[in-house]
């Protein structure tokens, strides 16, 4: 099977998605604590699901899930390595 | 004759350090399967050998970088209060980001004890862990515990006496930078060391001030201004 | 050492502008991620994974607990279930309580006539504050003991974050936090305790909502009042466990209503005084645990209860007294006590309660809990004087007194909207250190209580229900 190697929101990704990190568009405290949560360019983080009203979204992230809504997850960007 | 030593619990939330409190000191701390259930200072006593031991229970954090208020009571404690031993509680099916914080702590203390929890949840998912080689790496004891099981307790208790007693000399490992960060961290730390002292870590303050942390600095001045007034 | 500190306060200066030079905004990236690299590189050397799957379990039952279709309905299930557990489970205990309380009383009155203490004396101690306090631990605490230990297994189990995801969304609308249903699930115990756990929440802003109004989930204080004028005024008609269903179906419609309360009020105050953009959220979701049963148990209900417990009759005590005190000194022809219902009595009627119930919940400030036994003494008080033979005797002497079923329901809904009580109100000082909020935090629920119970009586007495 080919590995993908796309651009992509965390935002966007669909459940089961694994993407790797680039670059945080976030600033302050929020970018702080999401470094702290293993948001960190480089860390592979897996896509689990939605709330149910669709927002926010938990994400897999150093052995954890961590939920976070629209306005962080639309700044996060990554590529998709799915397999 | 009975000492009496303090012991800090630090760790991420969630990690059960509220029911390794318990456990000790028999004391009913609530515990809840939540982050952010314990947001105050508790403290209780256990005896241990002829040891009198008063133990705290600090609010779990991420880090130590104080981006809110828990995270500042937990580091100030640390910082300030010097806790003879400080236990950082890692939680053994997420040690990525538990180690991250064990780390921190090191900078700043190098009397520390690391409890690997939740070691009965870490077996049932295949993880397997050699706390020897992590204690080799780290240069501080490595203990698997489980709380809710209570196994490990009683190795716990004899490593925290050998700590307090100096039995255990800790050498905890000291994280290096990027050359670029050493170097800064280089240029401040004589000024830092002045003022700080031997009581303060100043490398760790040092670093502290590179990221902005001005406010830190100030305290442990007016510390030092207090201790010799 | 002025010199000495001027000194050094020179050097620091200098230190702080020399750090401030060689900052990069990129520092604490490069911290964070090194320390991450190094965490990394622990692991690989000193921990190994022989399975490769992830925590099965919590998958599955995260996908039904936070399912798009059933992640409400199983909130709700779940409010419902706690509270029937609660209201059912405690029925038999409640009223072996009350007759041992009421073997009791034969004694103290069996004393007072041997000491020919007057009449009045014994109705107010014995018939009032004994009857008043000893009716409340009969109702409160097995309630108590049966709802903290199963919220506590709940808690411990991991459920509550799973309905802080679930409900993000919806807080997110009005401008909160979505980590304010944990400081609203924390209300039900102890609105006090609730308002020190919002400093989970980061923002100034968001954990300013979520204190407002956090006195509007009814904490277990208050429960007493609700259950008890739910099963006697709401579900008269029925008996046994069809009682208990209807008695929950009502206090769970009241939560409810506090809950859309809650969301109104955070609402309007973004939007105005607490003007702003939702920030910072992350949540995590540990995996579910199975909690140490007999542990959490023992723990939640024996120290929690007690506790509450202690608190309630630590305050019974001395306002029990102060309501003797007050019946019982005259000014004019009138009691003190009377000159206070009468001057409330028009307000209250305006709100379909009446003096005696305002006056009760203003000696009731210190502590929900004595908010029912204050009512009871100064009804008692006036003389109307009946014997009552356990709780649903009770009823009569609201019957008494002009009660209807609306009395009831505005009652059960002012408890629920009215001021924090006097612990909360001195914790909310201190998480904000602000005279101005306090204050806020009195006025908004105490306008909105009245503003409630006005208009339902209002469209109530117009329609000719009552
Ligand atoms: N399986 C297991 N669960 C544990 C252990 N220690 C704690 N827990 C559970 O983990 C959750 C968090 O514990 P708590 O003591 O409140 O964590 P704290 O936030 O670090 O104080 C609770 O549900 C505990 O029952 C353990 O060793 N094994
Ligand atoms: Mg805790």
């Amino acid at each position: 099977m080919m590995t993908e190697s796309k651009k992509i929101k965390l935002f966007n990704g669909k459940k089961g998605d694994f993407i790797r990190l680039t670059h945080l568009d976030i600033d302050g405290v929020m970018r702080r604590r999401l470094l702290d949560l293993g948001f960190v360019p480089g860390a592979v983080v897996e896509v689990l699901r939605k709330s149910p009203l669709g927002d926010p979204i938990a994400f897999r992230v150093s052995q954890t899930s961590i939920a976070l809504r629209k306005e962080e997850s639309l700044r996060i960007e990554g590529e998709l390595i799915n397999p | 004759m009975t000492k009496s030593f303090r012991i800090a619990l630090a760790g991420n939330p969630n990690t059960g350090k509220s029911t390794l409190f318990n456990l000790l000191t028999g004391l009913k701390q609530h515990t809840g399967n939540w982050a952010g259930k314990t947001v105050d200072l508790k403290a209780g006593t256990f005896t241990f050998k002829t040891n009198q031991y008063e133990m705290i229970d600090l609010p779990g954090t991420y880090s130590l970088f104080s981006n809110s208020k828990d995270e500042e009571i937990a580091r100030d404690y640390i910082v300030f209060e010097k806790p003879d031993v400080t236990l950082v509680v890692l939680d053994a099916t997420a040690l990525e980001r538990n180690m991250n914080l064990a780390l921190q702590v090191m900078e700043i203390t190098d009397r520390l004890i690391i409890c690997i929890n939740l070691i009965d949840e870490a077996e049932k998912m295949g993880i397997k862990i050699n706390e020897k080689v992590l204690m080799k790496r780290l240069g501080v004891p490595v203990i698997k515990i489980s709380a809710r099981n209570k196994s490990g307790i009683p190795m716990l208790l004899d490593t925290i006496d050998r700590v307090v007693t100096g039995a255990i000399q800790c050498t905890p490992y000291q994280m290096t930078y990027d050359e670029e960060t050493e170097k800064k961290i280089a240029l401040l730390l004589p000024t830092v060391e002045k003022i700080s002292g031997n009581k303060f870590p100043a490398r760790w303050l040092s670093l502290r001030l590179l990221d902005g942390d001005t406010n830190l600095l100030q305290q442990i001045q007016q510390k030092i201004t207090i201790m010799e007034g | 050492m002025g010199a000495q500190s001027a000194y050094k306060q020179n050097e620091v200066q200098e230190l702080f502008y020399q750090a401030e030079q060689l900052s990069s905004s990129n520092v604490r990236d490069q911290i964070v991620e090194q320390l991450y690299k190094k965490s990394n590189e622990l692991i690989k050397e000193g921990v190994s994974f022989t399975k490769t799957k992830h925590d099965q379990r919590t998958e599955k039952l995260d996908a039904i607990f936070t399912s798009p279709i059933w992640g409400f309905p199983i909130m709700l299930i779940m409010l419902g279930v706690i509270f029937y557990l609660t209201i059912a489970g405690a029925n038999i205990p409640s009223s072996m309580l009350a007759s041992f309380f009421g073997w009791i009383e034969g004694y103290l009155t069996l004393m007072f006539t041997t000491l020919h203490a007057p009449d009045w004396l014994h109705g107010v101690l014995v018939l009032g504050l004994y009857r008043g306090t000893s009716w409340v631990i009969s109702v409160m605490l097995p309630p108590m003991a049966i709802f903290f230990p199963t919220f506590a297994l709940l808690e411990n189990y991991g459920y509550l974050p799973r309905v802080a995801f679930n409900m993000d969304r919806l807080f997110k609308t009005v401008g909160a936090h979505g980590k304010q249903s944990l400081t609203m699930a924390m209300g039900f115990g102890c609105n006090a305790a609730a308002v020190m756990s919002s400093r989970i929440i980061e923002s100034p802003r968001e954990r300013m909502l979520a204190i407002l109004t956090n006195n509007f989930v009814p904490c277990n204080g208050r429960w007493g009042t609700l259950i008890v004028l739910a099963s006697l005024f709401m579900a008269a008609g029925f008996t046994g466990g069809m009682k208990s269903l209807v008695t929950t179906s009502v206090i769970v419609g009241i939560v409810m209503f506090g809950i859309i309360i809650t969301f109104l009020v955070s609402w309007v105050l973004s939007k105005t005084a607490l003007k702003g953009v939702p920030t910072h959220y992350t949540l995590e979701l540990p995996p579910y645990r199975k909690p140490k049963f007999v542990d959490t148990v023992i723990r939640s209900s024996l120290t929690k209860s007690l506790s509450v417990l202690k608190r309630a009759i630590k305050v019974a005590a001395p306002a029990g007294i102060l309501t003797w005190v007050l019946a019982n000194i005259q000014v004019g022809d009138t009691s003190i006590l009377l000159h206070i219902v009468n001057f409330l009595d028009p307000l209250g009627q305006m709100i379909g309660l009446d003096g005696y119930i305002l006056m009760a919940f203003l000696i009731g400030l210190p502590a929900n809990e004595i908010v029912l036994p204050i009512l009871l003494m100064g009804y008692l008080s006036t003389g109307a004087l009946i014997d009552v033979e356990g709780i649903e005797d009770l009823k009569q002497i609201f019957l008494n007194n002009g009660w209807t079923w609306l009395t009831a329901l505005n009652m059960m809904l002012f408890s629920l909207l009215h001021y924090p009580c006097g612990t909360t109100l001195v914790n909310i000082y201190k998480e904000t250190k602000s005279i101005k909020w306090t204050f806020w935090s009195f006025m908004i629920p105490t306008g909105i209580a009245f503003l409630v119970t006005f208009l339902i009586t209002q469209i109530v007495r117009f329609m000719g229900w009552v």
